[in-house]
């Protein structure tokens, strides 16, 4: 035992969290916190701005699957803090985030920098709390922690006051949380259940997984090739489960949803059995709802309860882990195989059949040129540069949806999206600390023009701790998400998307000390990704796309999955 | 339509803006609400009533249900529940009144807790409607000032406990939630 600041405390609750990295900004409430972090082992990565400090704290917790930590200052700090937030609640990304706020006896009297921090993160968050005793912050750390990482993952913040960091006690390291009294979860699936749903997959003529984000919080990808393998079902993933299975692998499909492939929402539509696994039935995957697998039943899968029947209702619902429900369901297969494995054998051949058609008619293609670089070119260079390795972090956009239909990924945790908020501006710090998690690894910040202006200021964070990011812009000198869709939905009429007055990148480069070049010419890319390669520290490549270039299949909002737009619309000719 | 949610909350600063704030955050009015303490002083009840879209009321309880701070909820809205609601009432008199006023305070079985010469202050007790009538018969008498609780409401089953954290989600029709129960 020994007496201990609150600053002090604090940090030693993060090392028994192992921590290893904090990614922040400081402030003047949060100065007693660095400086104890001034000679403590916890290492801070200084960014340029807190939103981006949540970001990272993203990218660190997608790529490693641990808790990602960012800390910010009471007022400005902390609501710059709230988009990351928010954008980990969405995607069910566990960060902690550390806030520092006035002392108690000014709080509620408008004092400088003072914001209701807990009272506006209370819906940015899985959980949050406001630290007003010292006696309380060892154990509310240990808490943060704990529900941030457990059941279905989250942000949770710990606003902390000025007096509890300079305060002093005895510290008593917080007492492992076992189980807690309005916080219970539901791990594994009763044996009734996996009965009832291997039942179903049996029954299923055609069988088709529908697998999110949930395979990869739950470490589940190997659990989930087994069970497909030992159904022989297609797969599709959604946004946020790329990875979740090797894109090479026989039975995957791609993406289902508004840009994803033909095959996958020919094969939803059509399918008869719907098994829904760590998914939330987003309205990006099921366009119209009534439309959505409209004749199939519904196996779904969560560790959330409140996703059961939140957007469509299951026909049975397994709250649990998606991993162990899995292993049950595939260990069931597996002894039921020989009695029922031969019912409706020949009617899941022709599915599969119907489904590789589908995949040999309409793969995701692209009207290649010799004058210009096709975005989606650029992005099938990186992929083969990658080879299904590297770490691809991107931004927001029709980038992001090229990205998802042609990079490969040979496993999970490479992929790094703001899926459900689609925040733009988080493609470039969510691959910094992507980078600082995996320094092992190649990775890729994808990025429009338009996001790479809203994160430019973390080229300085990325240049000062020397991270080898291959910053790649994807430059088509618009908003081109928000151009395609007025070309699509609004008659051409073309409102604030030019991203005129971009910066010439090879001064900007220069100007932080990163080697960067331009390129505009398709015979040049190839020496220029080379270029990028080659470089030990961090690259930026700034590549001018075909303009015009809209993302398809599309699905146009609110429409049916089968409905899709496969191609450019052929102008109209008059009197045709 | 009108929703009627029970539920038991672990008395901590912010839990009743966490639960608000599920309702406020889909647009949805609180008709009333009530906090008390329990039996066991770390808990609080509430007994919440809100106008909710029909198809959101189950899907409202299990987003409630799975706030940190939330130990256990109920839709009491169709199930066999105990429901009650207090008043008080103050409303003027005058002496050519006050007989028959009295006769009917007595119907009602209303307490008066306080009288003065100008008027008398009521305490009432009783269901939301019958609260409702008694306050529209007093109108006839005069001017009132009144102020009501809101709802409080207590399952009429018998309670049971059990280990499965789902089976704290209970509502009074279990459609959405058949597919959840073991």
């Amino acid at each position: 035992m020994s007496v201990m600041s609150g600053a002090q405390i604090l940090l030693e609750s993060l090392m028994r969290e192992d921590v290893e990295v904090v990614f922040g900004y400081p402030g003047g409430v949060t100065l007693p916190i660095y400086d104890v972090l001034y000679d403590h082992p916890l290492k801070h990565i200084l960014m340029r701005h807190e939103e981006n400090a949540s970001f990272a704290a993203e990218g660190y917790a997608r790529t490693t699957g641990k808790v990602g930590v960012c800390m910010a200052t009471s007022g400005p700090g902390a609501t710059n803090l709230t988009t990351g937030l928010v954008d980990a609640l969405m995607d069910s990304i566990p960060i902690v985030a550390i806030t520092g706020q006035v002392p108690s006896k000014l709080i509620g009297r408008d004092a400088f920098q003072e914001a209701d921090t807990f009272g506006i993160t209370r819906g940015a968050t899985k959980h949050n709390y406001l630290v007003k005793d010292i006696s309380e912050l060892a154990d509310t750390i240990h808490e943060a922690f704990y529900v941030a990482s457990s059941g279905r993952p989250g942000p949770v913040l710990v606003d902390t006051t000025k007096d509890v960091l300079i305060a002093n006690t005895e510290y008593r390291p917080a007492i492992q949380i076992e189980k807690m009294r309005g916080y219970e979860l539901r791990i594994d699936p009763t044996d009734d259940e996996v009965d009832e749903a291997v039942e179903f997959l049996w029954q299923a003529e055609r069988p088709y997984v529908y697998a999110g984000g949930g395979i990869i919080s739950s470490g589940a990808s190997d659990e989930l090739a087994e069970f497909v393998e030992s159904l022989d079902a297609p797969v599709a993933l959604t946004v946020m489960g790329l990875g979740a299975m090797p894109t090479e692998h026989p039975n995957f499909i791609s993406m289902l949803g508004m840009h994803g492939s033909y095959a996958a929402n020919m094969g939803v539509t059509e399918c008869d059995l719907l098994i829904a696994l760590g998914v939330r039935f987003d309205d990006r995957v099921t366009g119209r709802l009534d439309a959505f697998a409209p004749n199939a039943r519904v196996l779904h899968v969560d560790i959330d309860p409140a996703e059961m029947g939140k957007n469509r209702s299951p026909d049975l619902g397994i709250v649990g882990d998606v991993k162990h429900v899995l292993q049950r369901l595939t260990q069931r297969i597996k002894e039921t195989k020989e009695t029922q494995g031969r019912k409706n054998k020949e009617a899941r051949g022709s599915w599969k059949e119907r489904i590789t058609g589908w995949m040999h008619e309409y793969p995701y293609s692209y009207e290649p040129s010799k004058n210009e670089i096709k975005p989606q070119k650029l992005i099938q260079k990186i992929d083969s540069i990658s080879g299904g390795e590297a770490v691809m972090s991107v931004d927001v956009g029709q980038h992001q949806m090229w990205a998802a239909q042609y990079m490969r990924f040979n496993g999970p945790r490479q992929w790094v999206v703001s899926g459900g908020l689609g925040a733009m501006g988080f493609g470039l710090p969510a691959a910094l600390g992507a980078q600082v998690g995996r320094p092992d690894k190649v990775v890729f910040a994808l990025v429009g023009d338009g996001g790479f202006m809203m994160s430019l200021p973390e080229l300085a964070t990325i240049a000062s701790n020397k991270l080898p990011v291959k910053i790649i812009v994807l430059n088509n000198g618009t908003l081109g998400m928000v151009r395609q869709w007025q070309e699509l939905f609004y008659d051409k009429r073309y409102c604030a998307i030019d991203m005129d007055c971009f910066p010439n990148c090879e001064l900007l480069g220069a100007a932080f000390g990163i080697k960067s070049r331009t390129v505009d010419k398709p015979g040049d890319l190839d020496e220029a990704l080379d270029e990028a390669m080659a470089e030990e520290g961090p690259f930026l490549l700034d590549v001018k796309v075909t303009p015009e270039e809209n993302v398809f299949p599309m699905v146009p909002s609110g429409g049916a999955v089968n409905e899709m737009i496969l191609e450019q619309p052929k102008p109209v000719t008059v009197g045709d | 339509m009108k929703q009627l949610i029970s539920l038991l909350i672990e008395n901590k600063p912010g839990a009743l803006m966490r639960v608000t704030g599920v309702l406020t955050a889909r647009g949805y009015n609180i008709e009333s609400l009530t906090v008390a303490r329990t039996l066991d002083s770390t808990l609080s009840s509430m007994t919440i009533v809100v106008d909710v879209d029909p198809v959101m009321q189950f899907l409202l309880i299990k987003q409630i249900k799975r706030l940190v701070n939330v130990v256990e909820v109920t839709d009491l809205t169709e199930s066999r529940s105990v429901c009650g609601e207090m008043a008080l009432v103050k409303i003027e008199t005058t002496p050519e009144k006050r007989a028959a006023l009295l006769k009917e305070i007595d119907v009602f079985g209303a307490r008066i807790a306080k009288t003065d010469l100008l008027s008398y202050t009521l305490e009432a007790t009783g269901t939301s409607d019958e609260l409702d009538s008694f306050i529209s018969l007093l109108h006839s008498y005069g001017t009132i000032e009144m102020i009501r609780s809101g709802a409080i409401a207590i399952s009429g089953s018998s309670t049971t406990k059990s280990d499965d954290p789902l089976a704290d989600i209970t509502d009074s029709n279990g459609e959405a939630q058949e597919a959840l129960q073991v």
